[in-house]
């Protein structure tokens, strides 16, 4: 089926090259950080995780959501969802790749990272997330790859298929899980000791994933031979709405037990996010506007007039993507260091060798998905 | 009859002389054999110039050794070998064995070299001193 | 491959007698016992040797005692010779730090009294890795590349660390530094007893374990001149103990339970009062 993938037309080869040349530099990029060392990042021993570790986090999320696809399809058959579920599954393959990327690039010992499969680990939860998310990876490709064999030939899917379809449903639910549990069990960092750190994990998840499949349905209908239903936009924007509502309550909560217990270590992340700390503020905008497009996503998707109007359904769709974005891809992990063990406010900023491999990442996480999406478009077209 | 069979058995050619090329390039020449340097001052002063282990024990299993040795001193807070005839030794790759193998280049990376490995010890241990 | 002890003699002693290489066959009879004595062997060799033992070891600051810069320096100096610690400038993100000295606000982080006498505002508290009795560095880490010892030091196997960060997002103490670049350019002088670290790992004080086996004090407390005190928490005869019996000490952020082993006198007083 993958032959699928090497005919296409001039625009889908230059959106291809493209993807290429910015792997290029990504891996440019990365070369030099193998050479010298962690030390061409921004982060120091204050901020010891940026950019990379957030990104995993967030992209774990987008992945977990394909589930939000699959539970309608799979358990409440919900017919519109047919065409689409295959869609949320490769969107899922390509997010795991990226955080499994994102995780590599992170390590100062990069060559030593099967001593994680050498020296098993039960008690880090690193080693469970590492088993999770190979095992997602691997569940989402073949419920996909098979289903679409089959479409293929034009039988149902397998029965097996199925049964791996619901085992993947709680599967999503524990990579994201399991992700919150690096974060929330820790004592040194107060502002991730949060019980509720999963829940707002799998909402802000279920939100961004389906809008950011949104839009990439949004652009197959433009650009290619697949035309979207109405109705599974309009259920796709409603979990996305709900999900959406979910996150943003969940962090209130946790805004006002930092706030009402006025205990000083709870309260300082959020100070530093809205307010900054010690005169100390690079996160202030970032937090300001995830909080302005959170609500502007929200009220968007809720109000029903702007909600089904498909020019305004893309940018609300950003707005909520973007919002959860700032919030988990870059937010939760920066303020979770600020202020330091020692109570001083450290400040971290991304250089451009770290923004050219994060780059580089996303690129190849865009090009698997193109791929595989290619695949399923010269699949389909063919059975027309 | 292979179709394009001229092109395809060039091919096959091309392929089969880059795949032995190593070979070719190596034909005739001597198998020099390593011959690792005992020439240190410590190794020098001993009475009795003997290893932890055997010779041929600490050439086949030194690489085990010294892990085996990392894991008990470091973990176990072990710090004393007792090898097959009973000695004890101070179990320290900086005090132990590099006091006596002082010399990287010709006792080390001589084998090194040869089976060609690069073991990344020295990136750690040592190689200051001789600097 | 990892071999196993027992297995590891036998081999020797096969490849010896393999070899004739000296060794005679009663060696191979030999093995076996030498096989089933290594504990007991070992350990009688660590009854009879210098080393210094301890269920676990732990530090008592005595804050008084560390009145100057000198104080100070005479200590951090004594552990950056010992531990080839590199020296990036005192401003520079990729410090690396084993123990240093912060004031009290910053050291007792959480403990914030306005009314505190302004002697011990002012003051100066050395840091380092609490070996806690429950370190979460260890519990996060997805290789063991740190660990607990049974003798109560968290150590680090620089060879086994993958430099995830994992550990130094969970120490509450800030005590863990990693290695951003190659550390040995910053050297100043290497000292050829103890390695160097390599880039792209996380190192930490380590209560000097290479010495404790040579039967010496950590460096800290030898340069301390008094002011640091280092013994067996579990031995009520030891001198730690003795001074923890008599005196109020404190300990850096105790209601996180990760229990550390090195405890302050605070407020003057002193061990020596």
């Amino acid at each position: 089926m993958l032959e699928k993938a090497l005919s296409g037309s001039r625009r889908y080869w230059a959106w291809i090259v493209f993807l290429l040349l910015l792997i290029l530099v990504g891996f440019l990029a990365y070369m030099r950080q193998f050479e010298i060392g962690l030390g061409v990042t921004g982060m120091s021993r204050d901020v010891s995780w940026g950019l990379y570790i957030a990104q995993f986090t967030f992209l774990v999320g987008v992945a977990a959501s394909a589930v939000m696809v699959a539970i309608p399809y799979y358990l409440h058959d919900y017919k519109r969802f047919k065409d689409i579920v295959i869609y949320g599954e490769f969107l899922a393959v390509s997010c795991v790749v990226m955080c499994i990327l994102f995780i590599f690039v992170d390590l100062g010992q990069p060559m030593r990272i099967m001593n994680v499969i050498l020296h098993p680990t039960p008690h880090s939860m690193m080693f469970w997330d590492m088993c999770v998310l190979f095992g997602y990876l691997l569940l989402n490709f073949i419920i996909g790859w098979t289903s679409l064999g089959a479409e293929r030939k034009g039988f149902p899917h397998p029965h097996w298929v199925k049964v791996l379809a619901y085992i993947a449903i709680p599967w999503a639910v524990s990579i994201h899980t399991v992700t919150a549990f690096l974060y929330s069990g820790l004592p040194a960092r107060s502002f991730w000791l949060s019980a509720i750190m999963a829940a707002r994990f799998l909402a802000s998840a279920f939100a961004a994933g389906p809008a950011l499949l949104v839009i990439f349905l949004l652009i197959l209908r433009k650009v290619s031979s697949f035309k979207v239903g109405k109705e599974a936009l309009q259920a796709l924007a409603k979990i996305v709405a709900y999900a959406m509502i979910a996150n943003v309550f969940f962090f209130l909560l946790e805004v006002f037990t930092a706030f009402y217990s006025r205990i000083p270590e709870d309260m300082a992340a959020f100070q530093y996010l809205f307010w900054g700390l010690d005169g100390k503020h690079s996160l202030v905008p970032f937090m300001w506007s995830a909080a302005v497009l959170a609500l502007l996503g929200i009220a968007l998707l809720v109000i029903p007039r702007t909600r089904k109007n498909e020019v305004i359904l893309p940018f609300a769709m950003a707005a909520v993507y973007l919002a959860a974005w700032i919030d988990k891809g870059v937010n939760l992990i920066l303020a979770g260091f600020v202020p330091n063990p020692f109570g001083q406010v450290i400040q971290y900023a991304p250089t451009a060798t770290e923004i050219m491999i994060v780059i580089g990442v996303y690129a190849i996480g865009l090009l698997i998905l193109t791929v595989l999406y290619k695949v399923v478009l010269g699949v389909r077209e063919e059975r027309a | 009859m292979i179709y394009g069979g001229k092109k395809i058995f060039a091919g096959l050619f091309i392929f089969v002389v880059l795949l032995i090329s190593p070979f070719l390039a190596n034909i005739g020449k001597a198998d020099a054999q390593p011959n690792p340097s005992l020439n240190t001052p410590a190794i020098n002063a001993l009475a009795t110039k003997q290893c932890v282990g055997s010779q041929q024990f600490m050439r086949t299993y030194h690489m085990q050794l010294l892990n085996q040795w990392r894991d008990q001193a470091l973990r176990h807070g072990e710090y004393t070998y007792v090898n097959s005839q009973g000695q004890k030794f101070t179990i320290s790759l900086e005090n132990t064995c590099l006091k006596c193998h002082s010399n990287e280049q010709q006792f080390c990376n001589t084998c090194h070299t040869y089976v060609g490995v690069t073991p990344y010890c020295w990136e750690c241990h040592q190689k200051g001193a001789t600097q | 491959m990892k071999i196993e002890r027992r297995e590891f003699l036998k081999l020797g002693a096969a490849v010896a007698v393999g070899l004739g290489g000296g060794l005679t066959l009663d060696v191979l009879t030999k093995t076996k016992p030498a096989a089933a004595e290594t504990r007991t062997d070992v350990a009688g060799t660590r009854v009879s040797s210098k080393a210094l033992h301890a269920k676990r070891w732990a530090m008592v600051v005595d804050a008084s005692k560390f009145k100057t810069e000198e104080d100070f320096r005479r200590v951090k100096e004594a552990c950056v010779k010992a531990h080839n610690i590199p020296d990036f400038g005192p401003d520079s993100k990729h410090q690396i730090k084993w123990i240093w000295e912060e004031p009290f606000e910053r050291t007792f982080y959480g403990v914030d009294d306005p009314y505190l006498p302004e002697a011990i505002k002012k003051e100066n508290f050395p840091v380092m890795c609490n070996h806690c009795e429950n370190p979460p560095c260890v519990r996060v880490c997805p290789t063991q590349a740190t660990f607990k010892r049974p003798d109560g030091i968290v150590g680090m196997d620089y060879h086994r660390c993958i430099g995830c960060r994992f550990c130094m997002a969970a120490c509450p103490f800030g005590a863990r530094s990693f290695n951003f670049v190659d550390p040995r350019p910053y050297i100043k002088d290497i000292n050829p007893d103890f390695p160097t670290r390599t880039k792209g790992v996380v190192e930490k004080c380590n209560f000097c374990m290479e010495r404790l086996d040579q039967g010496l004090m950590p460096v800290c407390v030898e340069a301390s001149n008094g002011a640091l005190v280092f013994g067996d928490l579990d031995d009520p005869t030891s001198d730690v103990r003795k001074i923890l019996d008599t005196h109020y000490a404190i300990r850096r952020k105790p209601e996180l339970g990760t229990g550390p082993s090195v405890f302050y006198l605070v407020g003057g007083g002193g061990a020596g009062a």
